[in-house]
């Protein structure tokens, strides 16, 4: 996994509540045996019409939004099926970091685990960043803040271990197998 | 004096392979994993690349349930899957299955269904258990007195390896449910109007524990039917503490302890339940007594209204006249009377025998209306063999509907069952967001009952006209 400490880029804007992991990616493409290419199938229901044309008022089809790394979206962000393909989905497309008010426990711990920085901020920090679209911040991993585009910054929560994780570029599963003889210890504990 | 611990205080405890620390979360140890198909592929992928072995396959379970499809072939005595990519995803779930020695009940097992359904039906689900399963709906088992929660890929990939998770404690929060359900509401009523109340993400970071005297008199069906939705919510998962309901489940069934291991098992579990004065973080309060059958009519599991009230206003919300635009419905009007187009009855949420019981006894006698397609999807090929015996599926079909094999089925829309863009559906699952059963459908989420109700009268309509004494 590649290391974040700072990430700069322009927001994309998805003012919308409770966009749920089926808009992310719908279930249809979840066929898949892999973590491969699901960039393009990112909310595919929004991006594209029916005949699979992109619809040029959907945000994440506008030049401006080409490169960005940082999504902005309305409170509960990520809600619904734990499928992971919605972060592989965001990730594969270039987003690094979401920011919300509130993100849905399952996705933020799969985001955690790929690269993507789960940030959530105050009600009025938040406020600002939906109402400019396309300003540019800085998503510090490092002070646990975002720099708003009004000079102030907004400090945001992240688990320690998570926080390591994403700046090392770690996996939990290396940690996890490295803990083999309390695991064992356990097993013994209960008797089996 | 011991300090009272919360249900969810002792499940935690009590697997800690290790506490945290400064640095790192709690090490939580998992008794049971189930697997499926769609969830699974690319964690097995990790442990190959890693060279790791599945550490407790006897721990393991896995059956197919998401891609499947419901009225699957036979040619030669082998199903035949139609979609090539679910057909590679099946196969690819056999062959890992195989590598890794995990029991799997495949679309040939008499064991096979929704994982949901199938866990506490063999009686792996028990009291006092960590349950995992790369599906949201795994919340399902809480309703044992089980810890029991959703998990991404990589984590199914780790509890595979280590049989561990790295884990925050969960926030508590106790939702107690006063009085008795009137006739006519069920548990779906029940969960869909708390959703409504505290909104889709009301309780996340939280592990809700359902109380009260309104929870105690549900049957273990109905406690899963309160659970399984409880994510919906936005909750890590819901939980009722094992009881005599729970127990009496349990006994004889396959997996379960058995004889004297029974009644050893059952002192223990008893144990598993918050003791008196312990603290929650968080209470809420409500009269089951006062609940009507429910029904959404948005994109999110929490914009619900009772059956027989009136889309409330967007107040100038975004999201709200989104959601509304999607459905094509406006605020201010009733949805008694809306037609529908579809009705589905199954998912992990409603598709246990006292489910198909319930949607019997509305369609015995009557006939889906014309231009409605009606579907009956069992959850498990126990529930349908069940079903069959009693009769059920004749009343289904003698009604104009149709009866499947068992599977998730247009509850996602993964398989060939989904509804066309712009159909009204009246589903027994659980999502109701955009293009949840299909590209462009729309969905609204009732209890068993009210989806039948629908069914026979080709709108949306009050489920207790439709009830016999």
């Amino acid at each position: 996994m590649q290391p974040i400490s700072t990430l700069t880029s322009r927001t994309v804007v998805l003012p919308f509540t409770n966009i749920d992991t089926d808009q992310i990616i719908p279930a249809r493409f979840l066929t898949t045996t892999t973590r491969l290419g699901l960039g393009e199938k990112l909310f595919a229901d929004w991006r594209y019409d029916a005949a699979g044309t992109p619809r040029a008022d959907f945000v994440l089809n506008r030049p401006e939004s080409r490169g960005c790394e940082i999504l902005v979206a309305g409170r509960n962000f990520g809600c619904g099926s734990s499928r992971e393909h919605a972060v592989w989905a965001l990730r594969d497309h270039g987003f690094r970091a979401v920011i919300s008010t509130e993100i849905a426990d399952i996705f933020r711990r799969n985001a955690q685990k790929n690269g993507v920085v789960p940030v959530v901020l105050d009600a009025a920090a938040h406020a600002r960043l939906l109402a400019q679209p396309g300003a540019r911040v800085v998503v510090d991993l490092e002070a646990k803040t975002v720099a708003l585009p009004d000079g102030t910054t907004a400090a945001f929560p992240i688990e320690p271990f998570a926080r390591y994780c994403l700046l090392e570029g770690k996996d939990e599963l290396s940690f996890l197998a490295s803990q083999d003889a309390a695991i064992t210890a356990y097993e013994r504990r209960i008797g089996g | 004096m011991k300090q009272p611990r919360t249900l969810l205080d002792k499940l935690w405890d009590a697997h800690l392979v290790r506490p945290a620390s400064e640095d790192t979360p709690a090490i939580v140890y998992i008794d049971l994993h189930l697997i499926h198909e769609v969830t699974s592929p690319q964690a097995f992928s990790v442990l190959r690349e890693r060279g790791l072995e599945v550490r407790r396959p006897d721990r393991t379970i896995a059956t197919m349930d998401h891609a499947t499809p419901t009225d699957f072939k036979r040619v030669g005595g082998k199903i035949v899957i139609d979609d090539p990519q679910a057909a590679t995803q099946i196969r690819t779930l056999e062959e890992n299955c195989k590598e890794f020695g995990i029991t799997l009940y495949g679309l040939d097992s008499e064991r096979q269904g929704i994982v949901h359904v199938i866990g506490p039906e063999l009686g792996l689900t028990q009291p006092g258990q960590t349950i995992v399963c790369g599906d949201s709906h795994t919340c399902t088992h809480g309703a044992f007195g089980a810890l029991a929660f959703g998990i991404g890929t990589s984590e199914v990939g780790y509890v595979l390896a280590t049989q561990s998770l790295l884990l925050e404690k969960p926030r508590t929060m106790a939702v107690t449910f006063d009085g008795r359900l009137p006739k006519g509401v069920t548990a779906k009523d029940l969960i869909l109007g708390l959703i409504a109340r505290i909104g889709a993400g009301g309780a996340t970071g939280h592990a809700v524990e359902f109380r009260g005297g309104a929870v105690e008199a549900l049957s273990m069906e109905e406690r899963m039917t309160l659970c399984n939705m409880a994510v919906e919510a936005g909750a890590r998962t819901g939980m009722v503490a094992a009881d005599e309901t729970t127990f009496a489940y349990l006994a004889g069934r396959p997996f379960a302890p058995q004889g004297a291991a029974f009644d050893a098992a059952v002192a223990r579990w008893r144990t598993f339940r918050t003791d008196p004065g312990a603290r929650f973080d968080r209470e809420v309060r409500f009269d089951a007594a006062t609940l009507e059958p429910m029904i959404t009519y948005g994109t999110s599991p929490g914009m619900g209204v009772p059956v027989r009230g009136t889309i409330p206003d967007a107040a100038g919300d975004a999201s709200i006249e989104k959601a509304l635009r999607y459905m094509g419905l406006r605020a201010g009007t009733a949805l008694i009377g809306h037609p529908i187009d579809v009705v589905f009855i199954g998912s992990c949420t409603n598709s246990r025998l006292s489910d198909l019981r319930l949607a019997a006894s509305v369609f015995k006698g009557r006939h889906v209306a014309e231009n409605v397609r009606a579907l009956v999807v069992p959850g498990s090929q126990a529930v349908k063999k069940q079903a069959e015996a009693e009769g059920l599926d004749r009343i289904f079909r003698e009604a104009g509907a149709q009866w499947r094999e068992a599977g998730c089925s247009m509850c996602l829309a993964m398989n060939q069952d989904k509804l066309q863009p712009g159909q009204y559906s009246v589903s027994t699952s659980n999502r109701n967001f955009e293009g949840r059963q299909g590209a462009g459908a729309r969905t609204l989420l009732a209890s068993p009952l009210t989806a039948a109700a629908a069914a026979v009268s080709g709108r949306i309509s009050d489920p207790r006209e439709f009830l016999r004494s």
